[in-house]
């Protein structure tokens, strides 16, 4: 593997033992003062954060820092991209500085797979766009097989906003791959064109996808996305497709409570939902986010050599 | 071919002797733990153990120490599945270690798993066991006690096979031509998943 930039190009194998590793790695870390290990010495991460990210660039440096990389996290404000620098170019300028990976997140989709092909280094996706954000899936696959111990059979229904939500992308193309079955449940218009090809059922209706369902997955509203068009109004989102203590109690019971964060409360997930000590995994995701990453930088730079010389773009096993 | 250096009998026999060495310098095995490095030192710790019991009635504390985070060699030979760290009931705190594993070589893994045990706590004493020291070392490390000197070429590889990991015992020597890694392991990540 020498890029991540589709929860759908890992196979069943490799997504499995890549969640294998990402268990390790927190097992190797459970418990002790220092947590570091050496693994990574002398490698280097560049943190590309093109968009806003608080959990994802913190997870992402804390994962690279806890096996000793060096990591420079990099944001668009207060860069030279606010001169207008492409993305080439500053791809191209942080590869002549001796970076080994690049965890790249920006707002147009597509922007990993071109950075791919101009730098030697790995390149992993943070989230492009309304593509995919495939760490996210990894860290949701890893955090469902912990609670409920399996990922073979296992019904996950993902609310709401699917139409902008690279979460669900990711989460679909993964699950899929290691034998969930996935239910899309979301307003027609939060649901994007040619869903029907996608590995998973679709659903209107919330209230008749709960009670069989191990995991249901609540996406943020993504108004910054989208015109005031998509829905009526944010009460009567709520009312159709927000997680409420009624709704809650539909689930069988021993069912989890999933979010990707950050959280609308009140919106698509009511603040007692989010704060359900039993089911709620929402804080557990984000620990468990910096174990997969460890994992995910581990399998992606602990083979290869300082700048390793494959072909830019070229595939090494 | 690889030619035959210990059949099932051999291997039983060398655990056998560690065993009795063990309890001799350790003065019974009192405070004492064995950490068997995987794949095959983790079985091998455990069939140590067992027969330490066997012959003094000592319990000896067993546990497994992964060592490949620690390695200095993941970049020669590429990333590889981890395996499980098991700390000993008991910890390892003022305790003497014996590190257990299969094949003593270049002494790399030995010097990762001191690493590896340094994040563990802090050991009164430790020693190495091994079922095969085959030479070549590249570090000033040396087992404290060894199943079998075995004078080898460096391009030979000594495959340890053991009936938990690889359904029989034995300990084969390869020429140059049949050997696959270096570490006698397949190549892939998936197929080294430990059991």
């Amino acid at each position: 593997m020498k890029h991540l930039l589709s929860a759908g190009d890992l196979s069943r194998d490799e997504a499995l033992s890549l969640l294998d590793t990402a268990e390790r790695m927190e097992r190797a870390l459970a418990g002790r003062e220092v947590k570091k290990l050496p693994t990574l010495r002398g490698r280097t991460v560049v943190n590309l954060f093109f968009e806003d990210s608080t959990r994802t660039r913190t997870s992402f440096e804390l994962a690279a820092k806890r096996l000793s990389a060096d990591v420079v996290t990099f944001s668009a404000k207060g860069s030279s991209v606010s001169k207008g620098e492409s993305l080439k170019d500053t791809a191209l300028t942080l590869e002549a500085m001796g970076s080994d990976a690049v965890v790249i997140r920006h707002s147009s989709s597509g922007a990993p797979h071109r950075l791919a092909g101009w730098v030697r280094g790995s390149v992993v996706n943070a989230g492009d766009g309304t593509h995919e954000h495939p760490t996210q899936a990894l860290l949701d696959a890893y955090t469902m097989r912990r609670r409920l111990g399996r990922l073979d059979g296992l019904r996950v229904t993902v609310v709401g906003d699917v139409l902008h939500s690279r979460v669900a992308r990711s989460n679909v193309l993964l699950l899929a791959t290691v034998g969930a079955e996935v239910t899309l449940v979301a307003p027609p218009t939060l649901l994007p064109v040619g869903v029907e090809a996608w590995p998973a059922a679709v659903s209107y209706d919330l209230d008749a996808s709960l009670p069989k369902a191990d995991v249901v997955m609540m996406l943020r509203v993504q108004r910054e996305r989208m015109g005031d068009s998509y829905f009526p109004s944010a009460r009567e989102y709520s009312r159709r497709y927000g997680l409420d203590r009624r709704r809650l109690a539909l689930l069988p019971d021993d069912a989890i409570v999933m979010h990707p964060g950050p959280m609308n409360r009140g919106m698509e997930i009511a603040a007692e939902v989010a704060d359900d000590p039993r089911r709620s995994t929402i804080v557990e995701q984000v620990s468990n986010g910096v174990s997969v990453r460890m994992a995910v930088l581990y399998l992606l730079l602990g083979g290869r050599g300082p700048r390793e010389t494959t072909e830019p773009g070229g595939r090494s096993e | 071919m690889p030619r035959a250096l210990f059949d099932a009998a051999d291997v039983a026999r060398v655990v056998d002797r560690i065993a009795h060495q063990l309890l001799e310098k350790t003065g019974g095995a009192r405070d004492t733990v064995v950490l068997g490095i995987p794949t095959r030192g983790a079985p091998l710790a455990r069939r140590l153990a067992a027969r330490v019991r066997a012959f003094e009635g000592v319990d000896v504390p067993v546990g497994t120490l992964d060592v490949t985070l620690h390695r200095d060699d993941l970049r020669l030979r590429g990333v590889r599945a981890l395996a499980e760290t098991e700390e000993p009931p008991g910890g390892v705190d003022g305790k003497l270690v014996v590190l257990v594993d299969d094949v003593l070589f270049s002494g790399r893994t030995v010097r990762a798993a001191l690493d590896a045990l340094h994040d563990l706590g802090r050991p009164r004493a430790v020693q190495l066991a091994v079922l095969v020291d085959r030479g070549h070392r590249e570090l000033p490390i040396r087992a404290d006690y060894v199943g079998k000197n075995v004078p080898t070429s460096r391009n030979e590889t000594v495959r340890v096979l053991l009936s938990e990991v690889d359904g029989r015992d034995a300990v084969l020597l390869e020429p140059a031509a049949d050997r696959g890694r270096p570490d006698g392991l397949p190549a892939g990540l998936a197929s080294e998943r430990t059991p």
